[in-house]
């Protein structure tokens, strides 16, 4: 069996789960400047209270995981990602310390607000930084990183990081149109709108700049069988970014966020293309990288009883926090 | 590769002091949080058998302590499964195989589960009925102990590794996960471990009883706590001091030079002598000013008064592990043991002459006590880990060779950043925990168990 794939897959799983979780999670934040009613912030925050932080363990598990099934590539990335990952993990401090901070003092609310909006930020933006840095290429000599401090930094890494950043406004905003009503609602489907052209404009942009300027990328989607994918992404694009947009036209609560998903699907099946078969691109492919074959066969079993039981309890938590959260009036003396 | 003015040195020894910083800060909130999940299911469960309200209302007070101090656990935990990779590149190559899995099974088995249903555990209480109510609260409890299984399972193969064998590309590669999971300093340093965090929990719910007995003497929850957590210090400090000794036995099977450190044992010597206190001084192999029991050391360690014990001489120079915080370190964590055992002795005394809410002199006693086990815990730590180097995997690895291929000012800018944080963040939750616990636990209201939908702000919306 082929366990350095089959975990390559679950790796790619667990991060989408992330994505697709935490994802709305740090929309909130960044959302916060332009909702700036307190009722409305206690709202989306406790709308994501008793979820938070079952969704950010699916970034223990994407780091961890690499950790056990490619020890080589955790040991490359984390350094060559330094001082994102650091600013990332700051970031990710100050807003989970708020989800309980900002009720504890009603004196130093605002300043857990700000720590809450400017961490969402800076973890978002990161995120899609270290993204930019692996599409850009890592450089490596002796199984190890041989690059400078500032090899993540570069306008296309920014870009990168603002589309997440866009792109996690997006997921935010669908999410509050599942979990709200009356005017907020109805100012979610408005930023939903906004952030959802915003975002399908910078996947064209960051898909064109790739494919143009750097040509171990180009060189996967202009040989086949990526040269159908070259066709294939705008059209699935296209009708996914018009349903996604169309839902939110006719307000359909429950569906603007699962269009949103399919959008980062395609983001992402757009970026497995792009650097496959390489975990380090352009170094190191994923079968190199991987644990002996029975670290991975030992974790593999646990993984294949355990995930569907995390899942199932997932679930239940969700469905037990189901319906829209209330705002409710007798806060605010 | 990397332009710099410090030596690869200098970037070891910033790496090393950031892992410690980051590590004695994140230890303190599970030492906390696995002991009081534990409590709190025991109190959900006494107050659903009992259906005695004051249960209940110590369930509610402390479970907001639980939510601020769980969030903060989190958070600094989340740094830790990346500080591997940042700093220790080299040890995550090489251990990754090994290590890497049994982390994989701590997120898998215990991080979801927590997280999982921490949720409905802080806000379902209206949501879901008592009995599924208590299963939450019994989860993450299991979850908290589970974690400890697992990372103390990966901490320990780096103090005794077993199970294992090198490939070509110098890593270490399991050949039986039985014996790299149960290697043989695991059941000891587990044990202890969960010991210390309950011992903790207990010696924190004791102050916090004792602050509102010495302002209320009749407060019936004041009373229900500060009597569990003399129960603890009666049953559970003896216990303590007794698995250490076994660990300590462990310990000096495998790694000698660690309890000739902890002894500030610098010759091997028959009939040694115990050092109650005294000033190790590495350059001249002396302890000075010392004030020592003589044969004490010998008999504690091989349970014979004229056995040989073996000191530092038997180890290479450069083998030795830093003595004098190794021993200070060790005579702090076993100085609280001996005081958590006396409180514990006091109240028994008290309690069968029925003074045990009377007596201000053990209200007091048990205040100050609070904080200790917190101390005790970190000066373990560094027992532990300051006594294992110049190792990091021992025998098997230097921490030298372990660091990552980074030079030493972003390692210090990061350091810096993470001081400043950590500082902030986590002095704020430290105050709001004491503003809480500073309330009285009478004033806690309690939603009804019940099927209503409500909002789940529901818990913040009480007093504050
Ligand atoms: C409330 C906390 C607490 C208390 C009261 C004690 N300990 Fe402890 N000790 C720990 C909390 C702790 C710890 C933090 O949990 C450590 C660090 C690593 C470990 O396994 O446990 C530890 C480590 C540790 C070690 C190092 C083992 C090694 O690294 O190989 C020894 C020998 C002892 N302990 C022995 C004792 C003795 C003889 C005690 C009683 C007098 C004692 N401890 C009280
Ligand atoms: C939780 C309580 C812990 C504390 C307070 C603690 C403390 C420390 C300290 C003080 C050092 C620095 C030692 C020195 O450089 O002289 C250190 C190093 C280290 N510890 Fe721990 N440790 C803890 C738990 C752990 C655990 C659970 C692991 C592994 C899973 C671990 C792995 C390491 C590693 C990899 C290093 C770096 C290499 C080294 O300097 O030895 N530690 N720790
Ligand atoms: C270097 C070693 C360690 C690493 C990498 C680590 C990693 C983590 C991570 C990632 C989390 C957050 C999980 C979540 O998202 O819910 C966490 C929480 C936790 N850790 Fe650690 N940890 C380490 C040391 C320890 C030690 C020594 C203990 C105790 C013996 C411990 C016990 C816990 C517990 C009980 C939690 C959950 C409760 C809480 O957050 O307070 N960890 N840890």
């Amino acid at each position: 069996m082929d366990y350095a794939l089959i975990w390559a897959a679950l790796i790619a799983i667990a991060v989408f789960a992330y994505v697709a979780l935490d994802g709305f999670d740090l929309g909130m934040g960044i959302l916060f400047p332009w909702i700036r009613e307190e009722r409305y912030r206690d709202r989306m925050v406790n709308s994501v209270a008793p979820v938070w932080d079952g969704n950010e363990t699916w970034l223990v598990l994407g780091g961890g995981g690499l950790l056990a099934v490619f020890p080589l590539a955790y040991s490359v990335l984390m350094p060559a990602l330094y001082m994102p990952v650091i600013a990332m993990l700051l970031g990710l401090i100050f807003r989970g310390v708020a989800f309980e901070f900002r009720f504890k003092s009603k004196a130093n609310k605002h300043w857990w607000d700000r720590a809450f909006m400017l961490g969402s930020m800076v973890a978002a933006l990161s995120q899609g930084i270290m993204l930019g840095a692996m599409l850009q290429g890592i450089a490596v000599t002796d199984r190890a990183y041989a690059g400078g401090w500032f090899d993540w930094l570069s306008p296309f890494t920014l870009f990168a990081g603002i589309a997440v950043c866009v792109g996690y406004a997006l997921l935010g905003a669908t999410w509050l149109v599942m979990k709200t009503d009356g005017p907020l609602q109805a100012r979610a489907y408005n930023y939903g709108r906004n952030s959802a052209i915003l975002l399908i404009l910078a996947i064209a942009g960051v898909s064109i700049y790739l494919v143009s300027s750097f040509e171990n990328v180009a060189e996967r989607w202009l040989s086949w069988p990526g040269s159908a994918g070259l066709w294939l992404v705008p059209f699935a694009l296209a009708v996914i970014g018009g349903g996604l947009l169309n839902s939110l036209t006719k307000q359909q609560e429950g569906r603007p966020y699962l269009w949103a998903l399919g959008v980062f699907l395609i983001a992402f099946i757009g970026f497995a293309v792009s650097i496959f078969p390489y975990l380090i691109p352009f170094q190191i492919t994923l079968w190199e990288a991987a644990a002996p074959d029975n670290s991975l066969a030992f974790l593999l079993v646990g993984a294949v009883i355990l995930l569907p039981i995390i899942f199932a309890y997932t679930g239940y938590t969700y469905w037990v926090f189901r319906g829209k959260v209330k705002e409710d009036s007798g806060y605010h003396d | 590769m990397f332009e710099s003015w410090f030596s690869q040195a200098d970037a070891v020894l910033l790496a090393r002091f950031q892992f410690a910083f980051t590590i004695a800060f994140h230890i303190i909130f599970p030492a906390f949080t696995i002991g009081l999940a534990s409590y709190l299911a025991v109190l959900e469960g006494l107050f659903l058998k009992t259906r005695n309200p004051v249960y209940q209302k110590l369930y509610r007070y402390w479970l907001k302590i639980f939510a601020v101090a769980f969030g903060m656990g989190v958070v600094s935990g989340i740094v830790m499964s990346y500080q591997f990779g940042t700093n220790w590149s080299v040890f995550s190559d090489k251990a990754g195989p090994v290590i890497g899995p049994l982390m994989g099974y701590e997120v898998l088995t215990a991080f979801f589960l927590e997280a999982g249903f921490l949720g409905v555990m802080l806000f379902g209480m209206n949501k879901v009925g008592e009995r599924l109510h208590y299963f939450a609260t019994l989860m993450v409890a299991v979850g908290t102990a589970i974690s400890a299984f697992w990372i103390l399972s990966v901490n320990s193969w780096m103090q005794t590794p077993a199970g294992f064998t090198m490939n070509e590309q110098g890593q270490y590669v399991v050949t039986s996960w039985l014996e790299a999971i149960f290697n043989p300093s695991f059941p000891y340093r587990l044990a202890h471990m969960l010991l210390a965090a309950y011992l903790t929990t207990a010696f924190v719910v004791g102050a916090v009883g004792a602050w509102h007995l010495l302002k209320d003497k009749s407060s019936q929850a004041a009373r229900k706590m500060f009597s569990m957590a003399m129960w603890m210090a009666l049953i559970v400090a003896p216990l303590q001091v007794f698995v250490g000794d076994l660990h300590g036995l462990n310990t000096q099977e495998h790694q000698p030079a660690k309890v000739a450190a902890m002894e500030g044992h610098f010759k091997s010597e028959a009939q040694a002598p115990l050092y109650l206190f005294g000033l190790p001084n590495e350059e001249t192999a002396e302890v000075d000013y010392a004030i020592k029991i003589p044969g004490l050391a010998s008999l504690i360690l091989k349970h014979d008064i004229d056995a040989t014990v073996t000191g530092l001489d038997a180890f290479p120079r450069d083998e030795w592990p830093p003595v004098p915080i190794v021993f200070w370190s060790f005579r702090i964590m076993v100085g609280i043991g001996v005081l958590m055992v006396l409180i514990g002795l006091w109240s028994g005394y008290l309690r069968l002459r029925n003074q045990l809410y009377e007596s201000r002199t053990i209200h007091r006693a048990a205040l100050l006590m609070g904080p200790l086990g917190f101390v005790a815990v970190i000066a373990g730590w560094i027992v532990t880990e300051v006594g294992r180097q110049p190792w990091v995997i021992y025998g098997l690895l230097r921490t030298s060779d372990a660091a990552s291929p980074i030079d030493a000012v972003g390692v210090g800018a990061s350091l810096i950043a993470f001081i400043v944080v950590y500082f902030l963040v986590f002095g704020a939750g430290t105050v709001y925990i004491i503003r809480k616990m500073a309330g009285r636990p009478e004033h806690t209201d309690i939603p009804e168990y019940a099927r209503v939908p409500m909002a789940a702000e529901r818990l913040y919306h009480e007093e504050d």
